[in-house]
Formats: structure tokens, sequence, C-alpha cells
């Protein structure tokens, strides 16, 4: 019965992502086309025949992963370029929503890129590694093989580049050769940024101590420069054109013991660093980031007016504020800067206005050092008020949710912060008889803990409550509250004050419930009071939430696709 | 940053730092480079800086997410008692452990971030920072049934069936509880 299903939400989740894999599919194959093609170049071409006696496959290895880092560094820093995203976002804004959502998941590409570096990292070090190890032995080596004759070859004054091995003497350690080179040196820098980048930026980190991830990842400006620098000793080494015509190795190598002593032997081969080529895949990203920071700053200076500023309860702050030439849309966000608290922090806010509204807000909670400091600034009422920069607005454009008949809108925890701006905009949307409007009925769950901290939201319900009583439309929008985190004592009140109209929690007409929905029941009744529509189901809250719901819109879309279809979608905000 | 808990940085760079102690071990041991043996004590140090840090210690404040099957090593790692417990400690052990590596091509970065790692926990440990376990939540669900005394032996106080029937008027009255309803038996508030 499910299976039929099956093939439709399959089929509507490649619709509404055959971009992104698309995209994904083709950064995997040039990953594996670049790594195959330097392999084979290194591992066939003739003119590392000589390096490639020395030192083996490890060669191929080195330089493919090399060029795939060269590749992926370009590209890391492309998806961290916002605003050049909002632009590209902007430009096709009369395409559909399809082709504008790969774009906001920048930040999933960014990471996936970051763990590509770091795998081609290990294997371009392992591979390093033993051709250190194989070089330092084939200069030691005593036993006239090709190797170390090919290992001795600097010792000849005349001509000065023309050595193979960077190891010059049998008492140099591989350590002292990899310090005293640029590429060693440079290398062990780089890599030790890297780590550091990663280690800070894991979700552990990152979630709990954002400020701590925020500085240290500027440490990839010291990668990009060592990056930048690595190549520029030309260790690795290839047989120049003219060698090759005057003794090409398949004619002189087996007689290599008597280069140079007869009139008739072979030359002995002359070699050439191959020249530094990371910077060349480099350079735009850092213009194009470079520049994105300068536009960044240049927005972040444009004045900012503070409007109103209200605490709400719990220590929420919410700042209204009037920017030249900034229009939103639902659901998107922007990053907010204050120099008076820290002069480099940017932090994200989900803006909590409505596009129709003359001035965009945000609801700013205590979630760590720099959001408490700001509360305080806000706090002294008698201060001068402190100068805000704004960047943005970011992200989703998620006009789906006006599309549908009926919407089902569920915000778990602190994801109930977009609900807040979509749900004014679809009043007043509503209100005006916006014919981009089709909804008819909005069905809300709010599931959080408990509403302390989102008092304010509780307002705005109550507030768009009583709007729709004036208007005489009570059943536009209905919402329900669960609370997750209740004990016997709340149960208790609730219990006692069963009769009362409005919620004793939240004041609110609908009653609250305790523990978290059950889904089917919801579902089913949605079903059953709208036979023939199309819901869209909008979530934003955890994955296991996700799971859950979208198997129940599974469940509960008829097979009849005139009847009842429910259509999910996961919006990360 | 006066709220970061540097010792939950140094334990993701600690860990990090055995793993990559482990993996230029593993290259110098089965590449038999010279003086491969400091390649085998890497792998030997690596696998003992994991074990330590893979339970995560518990954050001063908010939740702590546990490690995929950390609670094992937790007890074991709890034995130890003031040497895990003390980031001065475990400062110096990893610096400790980091010299030997240092002398192989191989495991360099190993020290570097070992190194690095240290000096994280020594700051950590002179802001007073501590490890301490995570502890499974003791199951708090009373026993059914463990309250309940025996069965209420009078029916609950109803008024007469008219009073009943009517709906309450003034909605915004939250004062009286009850609203028209007169109990005929004094009933007490008990829930707390």
């Amino acid at each position: 019965m499910e299976a039929p299903n099956l093939h439709l939400t399959m089929g509507n989740w490649v619709a509404n992502h055959w971009l992104s894999v698309l995209f994904l599919v083709s950064w995997l194959g040039l990953n594996i086309f670049l790594f195959l093609y330097a392999f084979l170049n290194y591992e066939k071409s003739d003119k590392y025949y000589y390096t490639r006696e020395i030192l083996g496959t490890a060669l191929a290895f080195a330089r493919a992963s090399a060029l795939c880092l060269n590749f992926n560094s370009m590209m890391i820093l492309i998806p961290v370029c916002r605003n050049l995203l909002s632009f590209l976002r902007g430009t096709c804004s009369f395409c559909n929503c399809t082709l504008r959502k790969p774009l906001d998941h920048n930040l999933i590409f960014h990471r996936l890129v970051a763990y590509m570096i770091c795998i081609f990292t290990a294997i371009h070090v392992i591979a390093h590694l033993f051709n250190f190890e194989r070089y330092s032995r084939s200069q030691q080596a005593v036993d006239g093989s090709l190797a170390s004759v090919l290992s001795s070859l600097s010792h000849h004054e005349k001509e000065k580049d023309s050595w193979l091995n960077p190891i010059q003497s049998p008492n140099t350690t591989v350590m002292y050769a990899t310090f005293t080179s640029i590429a060693g040196l440079t290398g062990v820098i780089a890599t030790t940024a890297l780590v550091l980048m990663v280690t800070s930026a894991m979700e552990f980190i990152r979630r709990n101590y954002f400020e701590l991830f925020w500085y240290t990842h500027h440490l990839f400006i010291v990668y990009i420069i060592c990056l930048g620098i690595h190549g520029l000793g030309g260790i690795v080494r290839s047989q120049t054109e003219e060698s090759m015509d005057e003794s090409h190795p398949y004619n002189c190598s087996i007689s290599f013991l008597e280069w140079d002593k007869y009139e008739w032997s072979c030359r002995r081969p002359h070699f050439v660093g191959h020249p530094p080529e990371s910077w060349k895949w480099i350079l735009g990203p850092i213009a194009l980031y470079i520049f994105e920071r300068t536009l960044r700053f240049y927005r972040s200076q444009q004045k900012v007016v503070i409007t109103k500023v209200v605490m709400h309860p719990s220590k929420v702050l919410e700042l209204q504020m009037r920017k030249r030439g900034f229009s939103m849309e639902v659901g998107q966000y922007i990053f907010v800067n204050c120099p008076s608290i820290s002069f480099l922090e940017w932090h994200p806010f989900t803006l909590t206005s409505a596009p129709e509204e003359e001035f965009f807000s945000i609801h700013i909670r205590a979630a760590g050092d720099w959001t408490e400091n700001i509360i305080r600034i806000f706090e002294r009422q008698h201060s001068p008020m402190p100068k805000i920069e704004v960047d943005g607005p970011f992200g989703t454009v998620s006009e789906d949710v006006f599309q549908y008949e009926v919407a089902v809108l569920i915000g778990a925890g602190i994801g109930v912060t977009p609900f807040a701006s979509i749900l004014k905009s679809i009043w007043y949307k509503f209100q005006r008889a916006d014919n981009k409007l089709k909804t008819q009925k909005i069905y809300f769950y709010w599931i959080c803990r408990e509403t302390g901290a989102f008092a304010w939201f509780n307002n705005l319900l109550n507030s768009l409550e009583q709007e729709m009583e004036e208007l005489g439309k009570m059943d536009f929008l209905n919402y329900h509250l669960f609370l997750t985190g209740w004990d016997s004592n709340i149960a208790g009140h609730a219990a006692l004050n069963f009769d009362k109209a409005t919620d004793i929690l939240t004041g609110l007409k609908q009653k609250t419930s305790f523990g978290r929905p059950m889904w089917d029941n919801e579902f089913s009744r949605i079903a059953a009071a709208h036979p023939k529509s199309k819901v869209g189901v909008f979530l934003c809250g955890p994955r296991t939430l996700a799971k859950s719901l979208r198997k129940c819109c599974q469940r509960y879309s008829s097979l009849d696709p005139r009847k009842v279809q429910f259509y999910f979608n996961k919006e990360t905000f | 940053m006066g709220q970061i808990e540097w010792a939950m940085w140094a334990n993701e760079q600690a860990l990090a730092s055995g793993l990559i102690l482990i993996t230029g071990g593993i290259v110098a041991t089965a590449g038999r480079f010279t003086q491969w043996y400091f390649g085998a004590y890497s792998i030997a140090a690596g696998v003992l800086i994991c074990l330590l840090e893979y339970p995560r210690g518990k954050r001063k404040k908010g939740s702590t997410m546990e490690r995929c099957g950390q609670k094992y090593l937790t007890t074991v790692v709890k034995l130890f008692g003031p040497l895990t417990r003390n980031y001065y400690i475990r400062a110096v052990l990893h610096f400790l452990l980091s010299v030997p590596a240092g002398f192989l091509l191989a495991t360099i970065l190993g020290t570097v971030c070992l190194v690095i790692a240290s000096v994280i926990y020594l700051l950590a440990a002179i802001r007073g920072e501590q490890w301490t376990p995570i502890e499974p939540k003791p199951k708090e669900r009373p026993q059914v049934g463990g309250t309940i005394k025996q069965p209420p032996t009078n029916p609950p106080p109803r008024p007469p069936v008219e009073v009943r029937k009517k709906p309450s008027v003034d909605k915004e009255e939250a004062a009286t509880p009850g609203g028209p309803q007169v109990n005929p038996i004094p009933v007490t508030d008990e829930v707390v």
C-alpha cells in the first residue's frame, strides 16, 4: 500500500533536489577525474621516468592528491561568499524556487569540501612521507643502482639546477630536509592550521562556543598563504625536453653507469623543477572573498536606525530597525554586529517581522556571551543607543508556504522563530486579499519545552487571535501548543482550570496540550477535514521529527491524486 | 570569550592528535622508515590518548552531547580519579607523550597538534576547569501505583444537576475558581 506513495514522494524529492544532486555529482566527478588525470600523468609520463625510479608510485599519489587539493581549496572559498550567492539568487528571481534552494545549502557544501580537503591532505602527506624516505634512502645507498646514481646528480657543479634528489647529502635527515625546504615548512604549518580549524569547527564546539570557532577559523588565511607558496621550491622534478631529445630514458636508462663516459654514450639527464601552480587555482576565489568581505563591510556601514526596543519576559530582546534599501522575504535571516561588544563578530538571527511591515525585527535570546552582552547593553535605558550593523538578508525565500490551500506549519523549540514572520505575512496577505496567497486554512503546531523564552511568540498568537475574531475569521488559523517539559504540578493546575476559556499558561483561547503531538491523529483529522486539498507540511525542527512527519505525509496521502495529498517540506530557515 | 570551556576544544584537539599519531605511526612502521620504532611508539601513544580523550567531560552549563558509546570508557577513565580529573596532569601528560614522536618526520605533525592540545589544557586548568564524567541520569519514574493507597470511598462532591448544566458566563473572571459551583463538603486544594 505504501509503495506507490513512496514513488510519489521520491519523485517529489528528486524534483525538488535535482539541481543539488547534479551539482554534487559533478563536483565528485571532477575530483575523480582530476585525481586520475594527474595520477596517470605522473605514473606513465616519460619525463618522470627517472623520478619514478627513486620514488615509485608515491609520486603519482602525492601529485594527484595535490591537484585535487588545489581544486578543493578553490571551491571552499566560494560557498562562504554569501553576498555573491545572494546576488546570484536575486538574478534568478524569476526562476522557480528549485533553482534557488541549492544556493542555501552553501554551508553544507563548504563542509563537504572541507572533508574532502582533509582526506586529500592525508593522502598527500602520507605519499610525501614515503617520497622523502625514499629520497633519503637512495641518497644513502652505495649499491650503485640507478637510483643512487640519479641521487648523486647535483654533485656536478657545471649545471647548477640539474639535480633530482632534494636531499643532497647522506647526512641530511628527512627532518632537516623538510624543515629547511619551503614546501616542507609551509606544508607542516598549513596542515596544523587545517587541523586546528577542523577541531574548532566540530558541531559541538561550533554550537556551544561560537566565538571560539569564528576566531579560530580565520586561520584559513594562514592555510591559503602557505598553500600559495608551497610549491615555490620546485622540488618535483622532471626531465627537460632537450635532455629527453638528447638521451631518452628508454634508450639510456639501462646504460646509466656509462653516462658521459664515452663519446657515444648517453648524456646524463637534466631536470627542471615544476613551477608552483596552486596560486592559479586560488587567486580567483581569494579575490572574490576579499570582495565579499569588503562588500560586507560596506553594507555594514550603512546606517541602521533602531525604531523600537522591547524587552520580553525571560530575557528576550526585540529590536525593530530600519535600513535604507532593506527588503526582506519570509523566513530570511540577517547577520548582526555590535561594534561596542566585539568588532569582528557577526551573529545570525532569523527575521521575525513580515515583509509587509515597515520595519524589520529580530528577537535575541540570551544564549552565550555576545547575546547576553547585547541584552545587557539595551537594558541600560539611560545610555545612548549602541550602533548596530546589519548584513543581509540571506536565506530561503520560502514562497511555497503561500501556495498550498491548506498549510500545516510545525515549529519545534527555537524553530518557531521563522514562523513569526510567516504567520504575520500570511495574515497581512489574507487581510489585503492578496491573490498570491492561496492559503485558506492554517494548522500551526508549536512544540517546545516551556514557553518562557517564547512568551513574545505567545503575544503574537494572542494578537493574531484578536484580529481574527474582529474580522470574524476565527477558523482561519488553528494552532496547538505542545509543552514537552511538563511535570505533575503543571498538569495539576491545568486539570483544575479545565473549565476556563483561556489557557492558564498562555492566556490563549486554544488550550495547551502536554507531551508530544500524536501525529497520526492530527493527520487523519486534517485529511478528514480537507478530503480534496493539497496540504503543504512545513517543518522547522529536528531531524527525527522530520522523519516521522515524512512518514505521516506518505501514509495519509490518498492513493487517488484528486483526493487529499500531503507534501512535506523540511525547511532549514 | 568569557564562557568558553577551553577543555572542550582541547579534548577535540587531543583526540585529533591521537588519530594523527596513530596514522603517522602506522605509515612509519609499515614502510619501515628510518627509526621506525618511534612510529611503533606513536601508535601506542596515539591509542592511549584516544582512549583517554574519547569520553567527553560534562559541560559546566547546559547539556553535553555524549560521543557514541562513550559510557564504557567513562567508567574506566573515572577510576583514575584525580589523575584524569585534573587538567594540569593531562597537559603535562600530553606534552611528555608528544616528545618521542617529535623525532620522526612521519609523526611530527601529531607532536605539534598534541603540544597545542597540551597548551589548551594548561589554559583550561589555569581557569579551574575539571573533567567531570557524564553520568547516566537515574530513572526517576516512580513506580506505578506506589502512591495510590486506597481507592476513594466517597464519590466526589457534585452540585445539583441544574447548577452543573449552566455554562459559565464570565470568561474573564479568573479570580474565583469554580464559578457558580458551591461545594457541599469543603474541599481543600491539595495540589501544590
